[in-house]
């Protein structure tokens, strides 16, 4: 029996990775269906509003609130691949309930934040496996994303997953528990913070002769990514989940 | 001792002067944190000094936090403690001022900077001197009392060896824990040989940038004003309440000289600064020094409990000083600031800090304690203080090493909120970025309305279908900001949503 | 109003929302008060956290303590010495015989203070933990100045006052506070990071601290 046998899960792919990143909710798919889940996609979810809540926008931010719990509140297992997302659903959304004064949704986000997953721990913590039969036979530096560690709390279950990986060459990124920089809206509002601090984010990405660096959280790896691709370093960037889906068969989707 | 006379030279500004100018820019003026911070980010001296500083401290404080075994604990017990000072304060202020009275201290309040000011100006003027020794305080750096007291004709000075460098320099300190971290040893000795000599004894002319050396000059040169002072003035990291009793953690013992030595002693306190009993001591004694310098334990502590005869200063004066702290105390989010000892951990972990220093936070509190302190104690009127929430990539490294838990990320999107909702107070007339926010608000309430969005992405993607990148966007604003250093990927011209749909049909 | 009664009047408005009026049963504290830490060694930790400090230890027998304070003087360079009245007689004898010149406390004032070599004190407690000595201003440690001023201390501190850390030593403390006497703890020496965040041993306190650890 595959570890997801029998679980229908709700796949969360946050608007960012809907719009912008779409190969890795794909990645997402095909590495929960590889383990046996039944993956649903409800059309109804949008944004989990951290953009709004973190600029200090609460009032917008409540109808992302009530569409995430309108949307996935029938579902066991809501999972999404963002530490970050799935840090401000658990971490903000009762505070946004209250902020409404609306107590019945205070209860329901309460409730659902109990059935959030981010992807990693999903696997590691739900699923029970670190091993998902993946295969990337390339030099990866991991970044663990501020977010993931701090509001998420995923812990080691990326680098766990990663370790499993057949052909892959694990490079420790220096400082890697420094933040990138991104920070949402501070990397417009404060943007010479910002790109001082990824540009040194880059530059140890850069050092450790990497051919990808990857992380829980694509927004994160675009402030990266953006400045790794000006500075034209040749690193990659890639979301963990994408390094999971790929199998010595190739990826199938 | 050879003294280079030639160097000792008043600059203009000091001509009528007691003791050096400090720099005429007020904090209030100052210009909002994103624009402050470029003269910072490009000043390559300043961010080696600001990286080497802050990498070793965080070094030292990591090191000493594993070797406590209950640290965690610790911290949970100090975060219970400092809430039920900081929700009982009027219970406790009165039992503290009834224990200090009892001992011999003279106990005076202050609703404001200026009150507070008034209050150590008259009493050192009763004191028929013009001259005071301080202690490092941030109490009295935000109440700005140097210049009330040069006003009055007294001469304060500054004896914590970072801030003597700050006042010698006609600086502004950076840091709350080492006021010079943003000055290398190079420029302290050329500091020291260009100004000790205009107010004291001068620095040994052939002194080198050896730090040693450094301090020594600061010895030689504090030394007479330590013998010879009349009025010490201090802060207070902790009243006891229970006792009566005030403590002071320090490094070099410049503290314990102005609190010995001196006949008359003042110190300007916070009002927040207490903890119920002396017995609790025990939980802070020992996470504030390896939290802030990473020792074990600082050099010198000073416990003291009124007047003793024949031991140090016989007129003892407290000062608990409001300025704005019973307005943090109002907002249960933003009150848990109130907890703050002053440890500067914050600021030696943040990746923000390390990169711009303390200047560009417009207050005497930098880093992520000033970023949430700073705009409740003075409110979100200025651009200054409007932009300090929004110094900070939330990245939450703050949070993990405060020893009294305050949790800053969330006060710092506390006090983004309460930002935005001055402004829509202050403008009902939306500006660009709040016509920009009620539409994404709009848009991400229902998924229909992302999917009509995403028309646009997919447009772009679809006519730029083998551009992998972006450049540069010269159009001021967010996309600007973005692009002008970082390129931006190209949107896809299928979204995952699309995939999906199509995924579905045809199975 | 008053600045006192207008300050309480803004607590007392900004915690309105704070129904439970006994700050106790408000808000608990789990923490259990006086425990001590645990350690190897109390006195080794002791020992070696002096150490690292830069200040120097030295062990003696209590028959050999006076001796000990003598090649300890004589190694800091000391020769005229501050005795406070409550130091033992044996000590003092010993000070006479090595040579050295007792400087009693006859109301100095700071400039003698700062003449003088070198101060002699006990102690009241120690923290090994933290490498901490506690004074408490008794008579065998003077008023505050005598260890502040001369530039060099010398601390006899005996095994039994070495406790495991800041926790253990508060309770010992506690019977001055309650007298109102004042307290001084010592963690090595003066010392500053303010360059650049080099430690530098020695900047106004006594520059040298040398602690005799008496069995």
């Amino acid at each position: 029996m595959a570890p997801g046998d029998g679980k229908t899960v709700a796949l969360f792919a946050t608007c960012i990775n809907d719009t912008m990143f779409p190969s890795t909710p794909k990645a997402v798919v095909q590495v929960l269906e590889r383990l046996g889940c039944k993956v649903v996609f409800p059309k109804s979810q949008s944004c989990c509003g951290q953009m709004l809540t973190n600029t200090g926008y609460y009032d917008e931010a409540i109808p992302s609130v009530r569409n995430y719990v309108k949307t996935f509140d029938e579902y066991d297992y809501i999972v999404g691949p963002s530490g970050s997302c799935i840090g401000a659903v658990r971490h903000q959304h009762p505070m946004i309930a209250r902020h409404a004064k609306d107590e019945g949704l205070e209860t329901a986000t309460e409730d659902i934040v109990q059935r959030t997953y981010d992807f990693s721990e999903f696997l590691v913590d739900v699923l029970g496996v670190e091993d998902v039969g993946a295969y990337f036979p390339h030099r990866v530096t991991f970044h663990p994303t501020c977010h993931s560690m701090r509001i998420a709390k995923v812990g080691d279950k990326p680098q766990r997953l990663l370790r499993a990986v057949r052909g892959i060459t694990l490079l420790e990124l220096p400082q890697a528990d420094q933040c990138c920089g991104f920070g949402g809206t501070f990397s417009v509002k404060n943007p010479d913070v910002s790109v001082a601090m990824g540009t040194d984010k880059a530059r140890n990405a850069a050092s450790t002769g990497a051919e990808y660096l990857v992380a829980g959280d694509n927004a994160c790896l675009m402030h990266i990514g953006g400045i790794l691709n000006r500075g034209n370093t040749g690193v990659q960037r890639i979301h963990l989940a994408e390094i999971l889906a790929n199998t010595e068969e190739g990826a199938t989707l | 001792m050879t003294i280079d006379q030639s160097r000792s030279t008043r600059r203009e500004v000091d001509r009528n002067r007691l003791t050096p100018a400090p720099p005429t820019e007020s904090y209030l003026g100052m210009p909002a944190f994103p624009k402050g911070v470029k003269s910072e980010l490009g000043n390559q001296q300043l961010r080696r000094n600001l990286r080497h500083a802050t990498t070793t401290i965080r070094g030292k404080r990591a090191m000493r936090q594993a070797e406590v075994h209950n640290w965690q604990e610790m911290r949970t017990a100090a975060e219970q403690i400092k809430n039920r000072v900081g929700r009982h304060l009027d219970h406790y202020l009165i039992q503290a001022e009834e224990k200090m009275t009892a001992a011999g201290i003279t106990v005076h309040w202050a609703r404001d900077a200026e009150e507070a000011n008034r209050i150590v100006v008259d009493i050192t003027k009763s004191k028929n001197t013009d001259e005071v020794v301080k202690i490092k305080s941030m109490a009295t750096q935000e109440t700005d009392l140097n210049e009330a007291l040069e006003e009055a004709g007294i001469a304060a000075w500054e004896t914590d060896l970072a801030e003597l460098i700050v006042q010698m320099g006609h600086d502004k300190p950076s840091h709350i824990l080492v006021p010079a971290i943003h000055r290398n040893r190079s420029e302290v000795r050329e500091i020291f040989l260009d100004e000790m000599g205009n107010w004291g004894a001068p620095a040994p002319a052939d002194i080198s940038d050896d730090p040693p050396e450094l301090a020594n000059a600061a010895r030689l040169h504090l030394r007479e004003k330590f013998l010879r002072a009349e009025v010490g003035i201090s802060g207070g990291n902790f009243i006891v309440a229970d006792t009566g009793s005030l403590v002071i953690v320090e490094s070099e013992g410049n503290g314990r000289m102005c609190l010995t030595l001196p006949e008359t002693l003042i110190s300007v306190v916070g009002i927040e600064k207490l903890v119920p009993t002396f017995d609790d001591l025990e939980v802070f004694l020992r996470l504030l020094p390896r939290s802030s310098t990473g020792e074990r334990m600082n050099p010198y502590t000073s416990i003291w409990t009124g007047v003793t005869e024949g031991d140090g200063p016989q007129d003892l004066h407290v000062v608990l000083l409001d300025n704005g702290r019973t307005k943090v105390l109002e907002d249960p989010v933003g009150r848990e600031a109130l907890r703050c000892i002053r440890c500067s951990a914050c600021m030696n972990v943040c990746p923000v800090y390390e990169r711009v220093g303390g200047h560009a936070y417009g207050s005497v509190y930098p880093g992520p304690i000033g970023s949430i302190l700073t705009p409740q104690l003075r409110g979100v009127s200025s651009p200054i203080d409007q932009s300090l929430p929004f110094a900070s990539s939330l990245c939450g490294a703050c949070d993990e090493v405060c020893p009294v838990k305050i949790p800053i990320s969330d006060i710092l999107v506390h006090m983004r909120h309460k930002v935005v909702e001055y402004k829509k107070g202050k403008r009902p007339i939306p500006t660009g970025e709040r016509v920009l926010f009620k539409g994404l608000g709009w848009m991400m309430a229902k998924g229909n309305r992302l999917a009509g969005a995403q028309t646009f992405t997919k447009t772009a993607g679809k006519l730029f279908k083998r551009k992998q990148y972006i450049g540069p966007i010269p159009i001021p604003g967010y996309a600007a900001n973005w692009t002008n250093a970082r390129d931006i990927p190209m949107p896809p011209a299928q979204t995952f949503r699309d995939w999906w749909a199509e995924r579905e049909d045809t199975k | 109003m008053s600045a006192r009664e207008e300050i309480l009047r803004r607590i007392r408005g900004a915690t309105r929302d704070i129904k439970v009026k006994d700050p106790v049963a408000d808000v608990a504290v789990d923490w259990v008060y006086g425990q001590p830490t645990p350690l190897d060694d109390v006195v080794d930790t002791f020992i070696e956290n002096i150490e690292d400090y830069k200040a120097r230890i030295t062990r003696s027998e209590a028959s050999s303590t006076g001796q000990a304070i003598v090649d300890a003087l004589d190694e800091l360079g000391a020769t005229t010495v501050l005795v406070p009245d409550g130091i033992d007689a044996g000590w003092v004898a010993a000070l006479e015989a090595g040579g050295k010149t007792i400087v009693r406390d006859t109301a100095l004032s700071h400039y003698e203070l700062s003449d003088t070599d070198a101060v002699l004190t006990g102690a009241r407690v120690a923290a090994a933990d933290s490498g901490t000595i506690c004074l408490d201003h008794d008579d065998t440690q003077g008023r505050r100045a005598l260890t502040l001023v001369p530039d060099r201390h010398v601390c006899v501190v005996r095994e039994d006052q070495v406790v495991s850390d800041i926790p253990e030593a508060l309770i010992r403390l506690k019977p001055a506070v309650e007298a109102r006497r004042p307290i001084t703890w010592i963690s090595g020496g003066s010392a500053t990071s303010d360059i650049e965040l080099d430690r530098v041993e020695g900047v106004h306190g006594p520059r040298q601290l040398f602690v005799v650890l008496e069995a």
